[in-house]
């Protein structure tokens, strides 16, 4: 028998590029669950779809920049990349929204800019920033939550909406799609309808919308093994959701009928999954402590405003790019004196 | 340092083109750039007031006080802008109100002071006429490339609207070579003039960097590019 002697830590941390992308794509499993269970197949497939196109302008682009292929596609941060577009589209979207996001993200937010690790913008968040320009109709198109359809498409009915971009004859969308909880709030106070009229419509659940809150609650699980493991900080998901309660609580108690609670903030649209997965992205975002609790605050603060006066139901994508810009400035303004040196 | 007509012409035209290279004008430049024809309106507008304005600085070059010369050039700017727009609203009053505040913005466009400060008022009027089309066809080349690639992309068209600057007869000019619904907003709006620009600047410097190795010292000829100019 051999017994191998190492000297402590005998738990390396996961210092890899690889291993912490694989901890984020483990970490959202449940929510891909919970994703496939409430809104049918589509999921899946947008998932395939947009993994191969990533890694393929991956290779491309490697090929192109002279890098060695193998490294590089093999450290899973392409298809991070294109798992958390998949979460972030309609499940019945077209495959050109995951050709056209992948293509923004991976070519030109991530290579043309130096590839991982130079990269200014998270490239998730510029991929669905240009289809949510670019397509918005499609991005609009969701499906009603499975309690609340008819019936969800099947698997052959879902392959050939993505393939086609039209439904298959049998299916329409005035039965299956839904607007989103955000959507429906935002048409609803423009008509001059309270709050609590609107929240009785069935697409909404107890704190969001039906569906939408049980999958930002694994998202919320994901995150938290994500700060488990130490793959991410507390301070940027705390920053984004203290902030929301703290900004849109006083709103929502001033005005209950024009202003959503906040826990309905939290729990409907992409704003947990920005919190821990998108956020805390270690490129885009800040470094400093401090400038992480700065940043994720304006993460949400933007968030809100968008969702108030914007043009678009949710403003995560816009926050988070916005916030991108600014990380390098709020890093200069938070490094931290090294002792024994003046500020 | 030689500045023959050849010369003249590569330089406006591509290696040290006012569109690509120095990133003059980019204001119209981005801003109108949203069909082909677009880009042609304001292109060959630019172009006009620059080759007026290398002619008439280097006419009057003798006669410039050093220190007052950039108030003189600007009025000499702006005096033949008013002609061209005044030219425009009479002319082709339609393409005038598309392009809109951006004919009077000619003005402004740095391109032009540039040529007249750098160029035209240090050489004879034969070699501004020369310098003045060259950088004028090389600004309008970019602005219809760009715009020819937003429209295409965007509306799926060539050369749509082209009446409002060519007449009637050139309403056969369009060209329709996608769906209209197969558009990509996102080309048209202003993210897609900031993005185009941008891979045409990365398609310039490609083909400027593929052409290197052709000289034996790429150092030297970089030198030569830096005392051109």
């Amino acid at each position: 028998m051999q017994l191998t002697l190492s000297g402590p830590p005998h738990f390396p941390p996961i210092n890899t590029v690889g291993g912490i992308m694989r901890q984020v794509l483990f970490a959202l499993i449940p929510a891909l669950v919970a994703h496939c269970w409430f809104f049918g197949w589509g999921i899946l497939f947008q998932l395939a779809l947009a993994v191969g196109f990533a890694l393929a302008f991956e290779a491309v682009m490697l090929r192109l920049r002279g890098k060695p292929l193998q490294p590089f596609i093999s450290d899973y941060s392409a298809v991070v990349t294109a798992v958390l577009f998949a979460l972030c589209v309609p499940p019945l979207a077209p495959w050109w929204i995951s050709l056209t996001g992948m293509l923004f993200a991976i070519v030109i937010a991530k290579h043309l800019y130096g590839g991982l690790g130079s990269n200014l913008f998270n490239p998730t968040m510029v991929g669905l920033a240009a289809v949510i320009i670019a397509f918005p109709i499609d991005l609009s198109q969701w499906l009603a939550p499975r309690s609340l359809s008819p019936g969800l498409p099947g698997l052959a009915e879902t392959l050939r909406a993505i393939l086609t971009g039209q439904l298959p004859a049998s299916l329409n969308w005035d039965t299956l799609s839904q607007a989103t909880p955000l959507d429906a709030l935002r048409t609803g106070v423009a008509e001059n309808r309270m709050v609590t009229e609107i929240r009785a419509n069935p697409i909404f659940g107890d704190f969001g919308g039906r569906g939408w809150e049980w999958i930002a609650n694994f998202y919320l699980l994901g995150g938290l093994y994500l700060i488990w493991r130490r793959v991410i900080s507390w301070h940027v998901p705390v920053a984004v959701l203290a902030t929301t309660i703290i900004v849109s609580t006083p709103m929502w108690l001033l005005g209950p009928d024009v202003n959503p609670s906040p826990l309905q903030h939290i729990f409907s649209g992409a704003l947990v999954i920005a919190a821990f997965f998108i956020a805390t992205d270690p490129v885009s975002g800040c470094s400093t402590l401090r400038g992480k609790l700065v940043f994720g605050a304006g993460v949400a603060l933007l968030t809100l405003a968008i969702r108030r006066f914007g043009g678009y139901p949710d403003g995560v994508a816009f926050a988070v790019l916005l916030m991108n810009m600014l990380a390098p400035l709020i890093d200069r303004l938070t490094t931290p004196r090294a002792y024994g040196h003046p500020r | 340092m030689t500045h023959n007509h050849p010369t003249i012409w590569r330089n406006g035209l591509w290696d040290n083109n006012p569109g690509v290279v120095q990133l003059l004008g980019l204001c119209p430049l981005l801003a109108v750039t949203n069909s082909a024809i677009n880009g042609i309106g304001l292109g060959l507008a630019t172009l006009l007031v620059l080759v007026l304005s290398n002619l008439a600085v280097s006419a009057t070059r003798r006669w410039l006080q050093p220190e007052i010369r950039i108030p003189i050039f600007v009025l000499i700017i702006a005096s033949l802008v008013t002609v061209v727009d005044l030219l425009m609203q009479a002319w082709l009053a339609e393409l005038s109100q598309t392009l809109g505040i951006f004919i009077p913005l000619i003005v402004t466009n740095c391109t032009i002071l540039a040529r007249a400060e750098a160029f035209a008022s240090r050489q004879p009027m034969a070699r501004s006429l020369s310098d003045g089309l060259a950088q004028g066809l090389g600004f309008a080349l970019v602005l219809i490339a760009l715009g020819a690639g937003r429209e295409l992309l965007g509306q799926g068209t060539l050369m749509a609207d082209a009446h409002l600057l060519l007449g009637d007869w050139a309403q056969s000019l369009e060209l329709r070579l996608m769906p209209a619904d197969w558009g990509l907003l996102l080309a048209v709006l202003p993210p897609g003039a900031f993005i185009g620009l941008g891979l045409l600047v990365a398609l310039h410097q490609r083909i400027q960097r593929s052409q290197q190795p052709m000289n034996e010292n790429p150092a030297d000829g970089s030198s030569q590019a830096i005392d051109a100019t």
